[in-house]
């Protein structure tokens, strides 16, 4: 399967500050890629380097397997983008913005799809730019973005600012476009949102890659909490692998367990008889909680 | 009633006009931080070329009846009267306010709307008065602190140039009232640019409208002084640059113009207080009109005409209105200049000596030229806007290549540069009357150095782009050169830094082929080299 996106190794410095640091990123064609990271990770940059917008100073980065600095203008005609903060023109209206992003990508829209899109995303396209709220100004990217007929999305927090409503539509409109075949990189701190559509997610941290998987292989990797009540006082929990956080209360127990070492706990657990159990698997807080607040301490260091 | 909508009684006991200007103090604190270096650069700058211009007359006259020599051979002369206004003593201090107080007024004019629609209309704009007014802050008070701290600019420079000329000419009645004139149009401007910042939802229109407001008063005063030789036409009464010459520092001050002027500035003021607190923040009075629901803006070229096209046309405006005027004052400031020899030598140095219409017309195109790169290089400054604001970020993602969007906005810069020069030519053509070859061919030879400066502008927006403001510097600079340089004796190597002291000084005078080819060329070449950069460099965001 060819990849949309290929970046290895990325470097980028602003002066003094380090923003990309070794990062590392593949997305493959088809497929719905969320791209996540604490405030200031390098998210932003990356993309800007995925658009040609900021050259890398070391690394390659590789859009549809070109060069993105040196193919800009033909890439961008593949590509449709929404950043995260959208500014307009305060004496344009918001169709007019559209149009014009539509046809700044090498063709004019499908004019049904941008009707269908205006409609579902409720936006009233004769508004001026200045006029829009930052919710509204969102929605005229991303209509100019999902009705434009191109391979690669490239959203930067998309949603920022949307109501749960237009949250819901923005989720389909995404979803229709994995299923005509696009790629979309998706960055996201709505963790529900990343868990609803993406099939795969990178996590970066200080500029480099962290994690990457589909969310089962990112869960895997994490810990089970485990809560039971047992016949007798529990035995050996103590030296198992793989355990945390224990808390022995008489018969009651609860603890931590890395997923993959959580047969071994069950077992040892049995063999105290168990009265009642309850097993909570990882959520995706926890999973990005894990590394927001490992990037904290080391940055703290 | 208990319960949460109780409010502390000390908010309802300081209910009052009071209220309104809550937190200006903390706003002005704001204002004169984030102004730290721009307003001393002004002030010192401004305030100091003024404060220094006795001396330099001095040196350039040194004796009393070289001066006095000057003053009646200045006086005589129809475009110098319509550069600087006329002179009303020989003294070295009334020469100065003659030759600098003109300069000086428009330039503190300058800095003063720039202030404050900074601090206003600015702030609205990009929505960061919304947070800060959410505190407790006044409706009154963000305005009240943005003429505040044009106030201590302007303060500043008045202090600056009357403690300068009074150390150098020895008398504080005259260098008082240069400067406090100076400040008080400055103050004058910054109340204008107070009701503009009021009255639209744009700064870059407050900002226009007030320059438009600024250029007309020049107009009219260089039309009054044009036609009389006191400064006694109604064109004078009716522009407070006109006020300003009336003052007449050094020579018999009459201080009530100079109060005619603050008057004014407190009117205006007071305009922009009632507007401030009848206005919705970040509304002007006229609500949004609802635009097109679909848009045919097909191109990067057509975006940027778009964008630019209010500008272009309310400046060819500005110069046909311009050049007719000056057109229809050129036969009568030619025949009411004297015959002397000082006076000659100072239009040949100006304009050209084949005739003193000729010269006459040929400082005005100059001074169209030297106005119209102010177009140009704003024009170009665009790009570096669109690209600071994040407009561009987007526009680039799209299948739209850096060369042609710069080329949208440069088109534009260089064309519309091109489109005001012809109207301005045309303009004096028709107000002047007769052929209209000559003329245009004046205001056109006069686009090289235009268009050396704008790929100035565009060297430095595409290699620095930190710097590329400071290209209105640089036009600013030879704006000053070419207005007051001339009589000043300064070195060739130092006129010679702008690129309008190389152009043949048309009409009157031969074509020089060879400046305008050569002028051309160095445009080209620094609007490559500054497209090229901006190929290789970040896209800052």
């Amino acid at each position: 399967m060819t990849k949309a996106i290929a970046v290895a190794g990325l470097h980028k410095s602003f002066g003094r500050t380090h923003a990309l640091d070794g990062l590392d990123l593949a997305v493959e064609a088809g497929e719905v890629h969320g791209f996540l990271g604490p405030n200031g990770s390098g998210k932003s940059t990356t993309i800007r380097v995925l658009l040609g917008l900021l050259r890398a100073d070391s690394g390659t980065a590789r859009l549809l397997g070109r060069d993105p600095w040196a193919d800009a203008v033909d890439l961008h005609r593949h590509v449709a983008y929404v950043p995260g903060d959208v500014t307009l023109w305060r004496n344009l209206s918001g169709g007019e913005v559209i149009d014009l992003y539509g046809r700044l990508r090498g063709g004019r829209l499908d004019p049904a799809r941008r009707r269908d899109l205006v409609a579902r995303f409720e936006l009233d396209p004769t508004k001026k730019g200045r006029t829009y709220s930052k919710g509204n100004r969102q929605k005229v990217a991303l209509v100019a973005a999902f009705a434009s007929d191109v391979d690669v999305l490239i959203l930067d927090e998309p949603t920022s600012g949307l109501d749960p409503l237009m949250e819901e539509v923005f989720q389909d409109c995404v979803k229709e476009e994995r299923d005509r075949g696009r790629t979309v990189l998706l960055s996201s701190h709505l963790l529900s949102e990343v868990e609803s559509l993406c099939d795969r997610v990178s996590i970066i941290r200080r500029g480099r890659t962290v994690e990457t998987g589909s969310l089962a292989e990112l869960r895997h990797l994490t810990r089970t909490s485990v809560t039971a009540e047992l016949a007798s006082a529990p035995a050996g929990l103590t030296h198992l692998p793989g355990v945390h956080d224990l808390d022995v209360r008489g018969r009651h127990v609860k603890l931590q367990v890395d997923t993959d070492k959580l047969d071994a706990v069950l077992r040892s657990l049995t063999a105290s008889g168990v009265r009642s159990l309850t097993s909570t698997p990882p959520t995706l807080e926890e999973l990005f909680l894990r590394h927001y607040t490992g990037a904290e301490e080391v940055a703290a260091r | 009633m208990t319960g949460p909508a109780a409010v502390p009684a000390t908010a309802a006991r300081r209910k009052g006009p009071g209220d309104e200007l809550a937190g200006t103090g903390a706003l002005l604190r704001l204002a004169l931080r984030r102004d730290r270096v721009l307003i001393p650069v002004w002030a010192i700058a401004l305030g100091g070329l003024v404060a220094s211009g006795a001396s330099t007359l001095e040196k350039v006259y040194p004796t009393a009846a070289q001066r006095a020599d000057v003053a009646r051979s200045m006086s005589g002369n129809g475009s110098l009267r319509a550069l600087y206004g006329p002179v009303f003593g020989d003294s070295s201090g009334a020469l100065t306010a003659w030759r600098f107080g003109g300069f000086g007024c428009v330039l503190a004019a300058v800095m003063s709307l720039l202030i404050v629609v900074r601090h206003t209309r600015e702030e609205e704009e990009t929505g960061r008065q919304e947070l800060l007014s959410s505190a407790m802050v006044g409706r009154r008070a963000p305005l009240t602190s943005a003429l505040l701290a044009a106030f201590v600019a302007d303060a500043a420079v008045a202090s600056i140039v009357t403690a300068g000329l009074a150390e150098s000419t020895g008398n504080a009645a005259g260098s008082a009232a240069l400067g406090l004139t100076i400040g008080a149009i400055g103050m004058l401007f910054a109340a204008m640019a107070a009701i503009m910042a009021q009255l639209t939802e744009s700064a870059r229109l407050a900002k226009g409208l007030t320059g438009a407001v600024l250029g007309a008063a020049f107009l009219l005063r260089a039309a009054g002084d044009t036609a009389t030789r006191d400064a006694s036409s109604v064109l004078d009464h009716l522009s407070p640059l006109g006020w300003a010459e009336n003052v007449r520092p050094y020579a018999g001050e009459r201080w009530w113009v100079l109060l005619l002027v603050v008057a004014t500035a407190l009117a205006q003021g007071a305009v922009a207080y009632v507007l401030a607190g009848r206005r919705d923040i970040g509304m002007s009075f006229v609500p949004p009109r609802p635009g097109p629901a679909e848009g045919r803006i097909t191109t990067a070229y057509g975006l940027a005409w778009r964008l630019q096209r209010g500008g272009v046309l309310g400046w060819a405006v500005g110069f046909a209105l311009a050049g007719l005027l000056f057109g229809r004052m050129a036969d009568g400031a030619a025949a009411l200049v004297g015959d002397n020899a000082r006076t000659r030598e100072i239009i040949q140095r100006m304009g050209g000596q084949s005739g003193l219409t000729d010269a006459f017309l040929a400082t005005m195109v100059g001074m169209l030229g030297m106005v119209a790169a102010l177009y140009a290089v704003s024009s170009v400054l665009r790009l570096h806007g669109e690209e600071t604001d994040g407009r561009a970020e987007p526009v680039l993602a799209a299948s739209v290549g850096r060369v042609r969007w710069a080329a949208g906005h440069l088109v534009i810069a260089f064309g519309g540069a091109a489109l005001i020069m012809t109207v301005g030519g045309l303009g004096l053509a028709a107000g002047h009357g007769g052929d209209a070859g000559p003329l245009l061919g004046a205001a056109l030879v006069q686009l090289p150095a235009i268009w050396t400066l704008s790929g100035l502008a565009v060297l430095l927006y595409g290699a620095f782009p930190r710097l590329a403001p400071g290209a209105l510097g640089v036009v600013s600079l030879c704006l000053a050169l070419g207005w007051i340089g001339p009589a000043l004796n300064l070195p060739a190597a130092v006129l010679d830094v702008s690129p309008f002291g190389h152009l043949p000084k048309l009409p009157g005078v031969g074509m020089a082929w060879s400046p305008v080819l050569l002028l051309t060329a160095l445009a080209a070449v620094l609007t490559g080299a500054g497209v090229g950069a901006l190929r290789r460099r970040d896209v800052v965001g």
